[in-house]
C-alpha cells in the first residue's frame, strides 16, 4: 500500500513536474500580489496625508494655539494634551498591567481560574473603544468624581491598553528561560527575588515594546476621550490633571466633521492627521529601538 | 534498550576491568558525627507522584556524609526526580506530591514549618545544562550572597575569589571578572555554576548530570573538582555514565523504574552486584 502511494508520488514528480511548476508560479505571484496590494493601500493613505498636510506644517502650526474660530493658527494645545494624556495612560496601565502579568505568570496556580482570567483579558481587547469611553464616563467622571479631565481620560485609555500590556508582559515573562529561574531558586532565592533579579530584567524590554505599541494605539483613539475629558477648544493649556484638554485625534475629528467651515479648515485637518501619524510612527519606532537594544544585549550576554 | 550482540562481550570485560581499577580510591574521611550514626541525608519510604503518575516507589537510602554518592540508572528511572526531592525543587512543578520521610541534617525537610529558602542555601544544586545568569562572572557568584542581603563589596569580592578558587576556575577568569559569564566555554560555565553554588556555603551539593553537555576534557576537570570538593561537601551526583560513577563516587545507588534497586559502596556494587538487574545494567545488557 505504502509503496504504491510512494510510486504514484514519484510518477507525478516525473511526468507532471512542469505542470506543478506553473501552478507554483501562479501561487507565488498571487501571494506577491496581496503583499503589493497591502503596501499600495498603505502608500496611498500616507501619500494623501503627506501631500495635503505637509504644506500647513510649520513652526507656528506646531507651537501656536488655534485662532479666529479655529480657522487659523496651530494645534499646540492638542499636541500637549495628547502628550499629557499619554503620560497618564502609561502611569496607569504599566504598573497595573505588569503587576497582573507577574501575578498570573509567576504566582498564580495555573488552572481553570487563570485560564478564565487570561481569556477575559484577551476578550477585553475586542471591546469597542466607545464602550470604554462610556465606561470611563460612568466610572471615572461620575462615580470617582474626577469630572471630564486629563486623569479620567488617561485612566480610560489605560483600561483600553491594559489587555495589550498584560498580554505582552505575560509573553515577555514566559520567554525567560526556566533554567534561569531554577538556578536562582536553587541558590535560595525567594519567589519575589527570582522575579526581581532574574525574570524582570530579562522581560522588561519585551514588556516595554508591548506597552509602547499599546500606547501608540491609545494615543490615536478618539471615542474613549470624547466623553471623559477632551475639549472642543480651550484658550489655555491644561494646568492640572483635573483640567480638560485638547487632543490630536479629537481635534482631527472636529476639524473634519464638526467645524462650521469644514472646507476652509480642511488643510488644518490634514496637518493634524500628519502630526498624529508622525507621533504614532515615532512611538512604533521607539518600540523597534527598544527591541533592537534588547537583542544586542542578549547577544552580548549581559 | 539496544540489544547487545555477541561481539560486545569483549568490550564488557574491558569495561569491567577499567571499573575495578578506577573504583579503588579510598572513601573520603568521615567525621565523628558520622561514626555515631549521624546522616547528612536520610530518606525513608519515599513515594513521589507527578499528578497521578507515581515516579518513585518506596525509596529508602542513607547518605552518611562527605564523599560522593552517585545515582545511576536508565533514562526516566527517577534518579533526577529523587535528586530534586532533596532541595525541594519539585515544589516548583505544579501537581507533585510525596509521602515518606526526607531528613537532611536530622530535620524533616517536608515538615510544615520548613524554611525552603534556607534549605536550598544548605543544599546547593548544579544542573545538567550550565545555566549561568546573563550577568558578569562576578555578579553570578555574588548573586547568592547578595540575595541574602550582603552588600559589602570587600566581603563579596572575597567570596567570589574563594568560590572561584574552590571550583578551580580562578586562574582562568581572575582578569576578566566583569565579562559576561555566557562568553565562557561550556565547561567553564559549568564550573562557574559550581562556584556559584559554593558561594552560598552549602553543606550538600546536588549535581544533575553535570557533565552530560560537556566535552571529555572539561568533563575530566569537573570530575577532578568533584573529588577535591568531596572532602568538604557531601556530593550527590546523578549520572548517565557508569564509568563516571565508578571513577568518582564512594557510594552508588542504582535506580530502575522508580525503585532504588541497590545501594552500596561503589567498588562493591560494580564488582559484586547483589541484584540481577544491577548486574545486567552495569554489564551493559540493557539501558
Amino acid at each position: 500500500m505504502k509503496a504504491e502511494v510512494l510510486n504514484k508520488g514519484i510518477v507525478v514528480e516525473k511526468y507532471k513536474s512542469s505542470e506543478w511548476r506553473s501552478y507554483e508560479l501562479v501561487g507565488f505571484w498571487a501571494l506577491r500580489l496581496t503583499l503589493v496590494l497591502v503596501l499600495f493601500i498603505l502608500g496611498v493613505i500616507v501619500f494623501d496625508i503627506f501631500s495635503k498636510g505637509a504644506g500647513v506644517i510649520n513652526w507656528e502650526f506646531l507651537t501656536q494655539p488655534p485662532r479666529v474660530g479655529m480657522t487659523e493658527g496651530g494645534i499646540f494645545p492638542a499636541i500637549v494634551g495628547t502628550f499629557y494624556v499619554t503620560l497618564i495612560t502609561i502611569a496607569f496601565a504599566l504598573p497595573l498591567g505588569v503587576g497582573a502579568a507577574i501575578y498570573l505568570n509567576e504566582y498564580a496556580l495555573q488552572g481553570k481560574f487563570t485560564r478564565l482570567v487570561r481569556m477575559s483579558v484577551r476578550n477585553l481587547a475586542g471591546v469597542p473603544s466607545i464602550v470604554f469611553g462610556l465606561f470611563g464616563m460612568a466610572v471615572f467622571v461620575k462615580i470617582f468624581g474626577f469630572g471630564p479631565s486629563l486623569i479620567a481620560a488617561g485612566f480610560t485609555l489605560g483600561l483600553l491598553t491594559l489587555p495589550v500590556t498584560v498580554t505582552a508582559s505575560e509573553e515577555a515573562l514566559r520567554t525567560v528561560p526556566r533554567a534561569y529561574r531554577e538556578g536562582s531558586f536553587a541558590l535560595g532565592a525567594t519567589r519575589w527575588q527570582v522575579v526581581r533579579t532574574v525574570v524582570l530584567p530579562r522581560a522588561i524590554p519585551g514588556i516595554l515594546t508591548g506597552t509602547i505599541l499599546g500606547l501608540a494605539r491609545a494615543a490615536g483613539e478618539t471615542a474613549p476621550i470624547l466623553a471623559t475629558g477632551a475639549a472642543f477648544f480651550l484658550p489655555h493649556l491644561p494646568d492640572s490633571i483635573r483640567s480638560q484638554f485638547m487632543a490630536l485625534p479629537y481635534h482631527l475629528f472636529i476639524m473634519s466633521t464638526q467645524h462650521h467651515a469644514i472646507s476652509q479648515v480642511r488643510p488644518i485637518a490634514y496637518g493634524t492627521a500628519l502630526v498624529l501619524l508622525i507621533l504614532v510612527s515615532l512611538l512604533n519606532l521607539a518600540a523597534v529601538f527598544v527591541r533592537k537594544r534588547y537583542r544586542d544585549r542578549v547577544a552580548k550576554g549581559l | 534498550m539496544i540489544p547487545k550482540n555477541s561481539n560486545v562481550t569483549s568490550n564488557v570485560t574491558i569495561e569491567e576491568t577499567r571499573i575495578q581499577e578506577t573504583a579503588k580510591h579510598e572513601p573520603a574521611i568521615l567525621n565523628k558525627d558520622v561514626e555515631n550514626g549521624y546522616c547528612e541525608v536520610k530518606v525513608e519510604n519515599l513515594n513521589f507522584f507527578y499528578g497521578s503518575v507515581q515516579a518513585l516507589f518506596n525509596v529508602t537510602v542513607k547518605v552518611q556524609g562527605k564523599g560522593v554518592a552517585a545515582l545511576i540508572g536508565p533514562s526516566g528511572c527517577g534518579k533526577s526526580t529523587f535528586l530534586r526531592v532533596l532541595n525541594r525543587m519539585n515544589d516548583l512543578i505544579p501537581g507533585t506530591r510525596l509521602d515518606g520521610k526526607v531528613s537532611i541534617h536530622g530535620k524533616n525537610i517536608y515538615a510544615p514549618n520548613t524554611d525552603v529558602v534556607n534549605l536550598r542555601k544548605k543544599v546547593g544544586m548544579v544542573f545538567q545544562h550550565p545555566n549561568p545568569f546573563p550577568k558578569s562572572i562576578f555578579d553570578n557568584i555574588a548573586y547568592g550572597p547578595r540575595i541574602d542581603g550582603l552588600k559589602n563589596k570587600a566581603v563579596l569580592t572575597e567570596i567570589v575569589e574563594t568560590s572561584l578558587k574552590g571550583a578551580a576556575l580562578w586562574d582562568e577568569v581572575k582578569d576578566r571578572l566583569n565579562e559576561p559569564a555566557l562568553a565562557l566555554s561550556g565547561g567553564q560555565q559549568q564550573r562557574l555554576c559550581i562556584a556559584r553554588a559554593l558561594g552560598v556555603k552549602p553543606r550538600i551539593l546536588l549535581m544533575d548530570e553535570p557533565t552530560s553537555a560537556i566535552d571529555p576534557i572539561a568533563t575530566q576537570r569537573i570530575e577532578d573538582l568533584i573529588r577535591n570538593l568531596c572532602t568538604e561537601y557531601t556530593i550527590i551526583i546523578v549520572t548517565h555514565n557508569m564509568q563516571q560513577a565508578a571513577r568518582i563516587s564512594d557510594h552508588t545507588g542504582f535506580f530502575l523504574q522508580g525503585k532504588m534497586i541497590e545501594w552500596g559502596g561503589t567498588s562493591n556494587l560494580f564488582t559484586n552486584p547483589q541484584d540481577k538487574r544491577t548486574e545486567d545494567y552495569i554489564t551493559g545488557r540493557f539501558g
